[in-house]
């Protein structure tokens, strides 16, 4: 589990009395709005179109039950009994008032919480596989490594004025659920022929107006030459990378603008330039680490469930989730429970307060007390042990968090959009409801099969439509919100970007034209062939026919 | 039928809670956009400016701007769907917001 250590238990402390008396001097007219922006939003804290969001970070979406007892106590106390996962694994309120906020911040600090790094142009919240240490392919548990980093880049003041925000993702599996090819670094784990472990470093990904696939400049780096070797990368880029275009400020576009060789050039001689010795993490310092995500006790099991495999037998409805929601765990007789956060005609990524401490205790009781928020935003219990599935899905299903739905097409993600975020051009969620609806039959979704249907209000891309098998990006366009179609993207291992389809559409359109574009696959696909896949064969002409040809 | 009057009002959010609030015939900073003044030349626009700067000053507001508007019958409009949003509350969540607090005004969400 990740933990506070005694520096971050002072720094959070003492960061919170400082913000106190921040806001206090804001309120107070010693500060002007110029002066207090960047101090609020280095502690999470934006002006958004209804009120103040503050966004808590939740290091690898890892969180304990208590924690998360603790986000439900303050959308109940401070904000409106709600809260919304994001795609950055974090969790935002949308109506935070400003005289609250030291104390938000406070109620966050006893369970070991906060907002720092969650903005602004410094090094954000590492993101990492939200099934880590429990999904059946992984090589080894990413979050260590993700922690190191964490703790490397808090309040580092070298990279604490970079050109842009610097986003880094984490995975040690070979199937990437953490994107990491579209992040400003990612790490992938992986062995060689020796079966030694060592990371693959990627720079240069992203989305937003200017979405790019990060290259490699590394294949095999040793853990404990990590942190240095970023440092590098950090250094050549908080050098080089440019400052008088905030379009232009992210690393992506110095790795395109001098190319992948000559960056990586770049890189390699700051490389060089270090003194080895006192750079390289030791040994005892990542087993220190390590430590913190220490396995659970896991109970010897079999592998064959004879009371899960009756539950599937009795209950049709507790099959299905089970077929859709369950994933495989790399422990005998565990499984990892996908809670979706997309009820049919519901808001992507929100969980009211009541479903949050339900999910909490449900976690308690069934999964070492482990939660994990995934960026596409819903909720993970990443042990439970076969034999309590039945029970967590019958106390799901009342609180209307047991649809069947992971990885299907009801699955969207969606930004917040326009019905809250201020840079938004269109609204994100009630497109994504009105596909939700026109998908509502689960026999139609699992005959569609795996799908991502990814949805943002704004050329930012925080719905990462860049990388959804469909991607749908909201625009103006004359003062009325449009919608445009992207097909063929992926965040995984073989990552690419969407190409826009054609002209785009009125909101009450998008959800009809969803509907041919998938019908159109079904039609066409192969036997056992996954919709990207069959895009990738077929290319974007006859989806072009059946969405433009001449009714 | 009464005619309509096309404008500009002036909008901020209140600096200690961030609630959405429009400058109002009196000069004071209110929560329902009915009670806003709709300017409807740039002399009046200019005097909602001013204002408004003062207010920033005073530690009041924050972010203010002008938007563009109708008054239909004595009511206020926004043209555009993110201002309306602000009037109102989520398209999304009519439990919240404006529209569920009584401070609306007179134009709700009609379309789905």
């Amino acid at each position: 589990m990740y933990r506070y250590d005694e520096f971050d238990h002072q720094f959070v402390q003492e960061r919170t009395a400082q913000f106190r008396d921040q806001a206090n001097r804001r309120l107070s007219g010693a500060l002007t709005e110029d002066e207090f922006r960047p101090l609020r939003l280095m502690n999470g804290l934006y002006l958004q179109l209804h009120a103040y969001m503050l966004r808590v970070a939740i290091p690898y979406g890892t969180l304990s039950s208590k924690q998360m007892r603790q986000l439900a106590y303050i959308a109940d106390k401070w904000d409106r009994g709600y809260g919304h996962f994001t795609t950055r694994q974090n969790i935002q309120y949308n109506w935070i008032k400003l005289e609250d906020t030291a104390d938000i911040l406070a109620a966050l600090a006893e369970v070991e919480m906060h907002a720092i790094q969650t903005s602004g142009n410094c090094i954000r919240n590492v993101t990492t596989d939200h099934w880590a240490g429990a999904a059946a392919d992984e090589i080894a548990d990413p979050r260590p490594v993700g922690e190191l980093l964490r703790q490397w880049s808090s309040l580092h003041p070298e990279f604490s004025y970079l050109p842009r925000k610097f986003k880094i993702a984490v995975t040690g599996a070979p199937n990437d659920r953490a994107a990491v090819k579209v992040h400003d670094i990612g790490l992938r784990l992986h062995k060689n022929d020796a079966g030694a472990i060592g990371w693959e470093v990627m720079v240069g990904g992203g989305q937003g107006r200017t979405p790019m696939i990060a290259v490699t400049v590394r294949d095999f780096l040793p853990e404990k030459e990590l942190v240095a070797y970023i440092e590098a990368i950090m250094r050549v880029y908080n050098l080089y990378g440019r400052r008088d275009n905030k379009y232009k400020a992210r690393i992506k576009i110095l790795v395109h603008e001098i190319g992948a060789e000559k960056f990586k050039a770049e890189v390699e001689a700051e490389y060089a330039r270090r003194p080895e010795q006192t750079t390289h993490v030791e040994e005892r310092e990542l087993q220190r680490i390590a430590d913190y995500f220490a396995p659970p006790a896991f109970e010897k099991l079999s592998r064959f469930s004879p009371t899960f495999e009756e539950a599937k037998l009795l209950h049709p409805g507790f099959a299905r989730w089970a077929r859709n929601n369950l994933a495989a765990h790399r422990v005998d007789g565990y499984t990892i429970v996908n809670i979706s956060l997309k009820p049919e005609g519901g808001i992507p990524g929100d969980a009211t307060s009541d479903q949050m401490r339900l999910m909490a205790d449900l976690a308690e009781r069934y999964s070492h007390d482990e939660l994990r928020v995934s960026h596409p935003q819903n909720i993970i219990l990443p042990h439970v042990k076969k034999d309590d599935a039945l029970a967590i899905w019958q106390a799901l299903v009342p609180a209307e968090l047991a649809t069947s739905n992971y990885g299907l097409a009801g699955d969207i993600i969606a930004c917040p959009g326009m019905d809250y975020c201020s840079l938004a051009t269109a609204r994100s969620i009630p497109i994504s409801q009105a596909i939700s609806r026109k998908f509502a039959d689960l026999d139609v979704q699992e005959k569609i099969g795996p799908v991502k249907i990814n949805i943002s209000g704004c050329i930012n891309a925080c719905g990462h439509h860049h990388v959804g098998h469909i991607g749908i990006l909201g625009l103006d366009k004359k003062g009325e919100e449009f919608y445009q179609i992207t097909l063929g993207g992926s965040s995984t291992e073989s990552a690419s970007i969407g190409s826009i389809l054609g002209p785009g559409f009125a909101g009450h359109e998008v959800a009809d034209a969803i509907e041919k574009i998938l019908t159109t696959y079904v039609n066409l696909r192969q036997p056992g062939e996954e919709f990207l896949y069959a895009y990738r064969r077929l290319g974007p002409q006859p989806f072009k026919e059946a969405l433009y040809a001449a009714a | 039928m009464s005619e309509i009057e096309k404008g500009q009002v002036m909008t901020a959010n209140r600096l200690r809670d961030g609630e959405v609030v429009f400058l109002t015939r009196s000069g004071e900073w209110n929560e329902k956009i009915d009670e806003a003044v709709l300017a409807l030349e740039p002399q009046a626009t200019a005097a909602l400016e001013a204002r408004a700067k003062d207010d920033v000053k005073a530690t009041l507001v924050t972010g203010p701007y002008l938007f563009d508007a109708e008054r239909v019958g004595g009511k206020v409009r926004a043209l555009h769907m993110r201002e309306r949003i602000r009037t109102l509350g989520p398209t999304v969540r009519l439990d919240l917001g404006k529209q569920a607090e009584g401070t609306a005004g007179a134009f709700a969400f009609k379309e789905a």
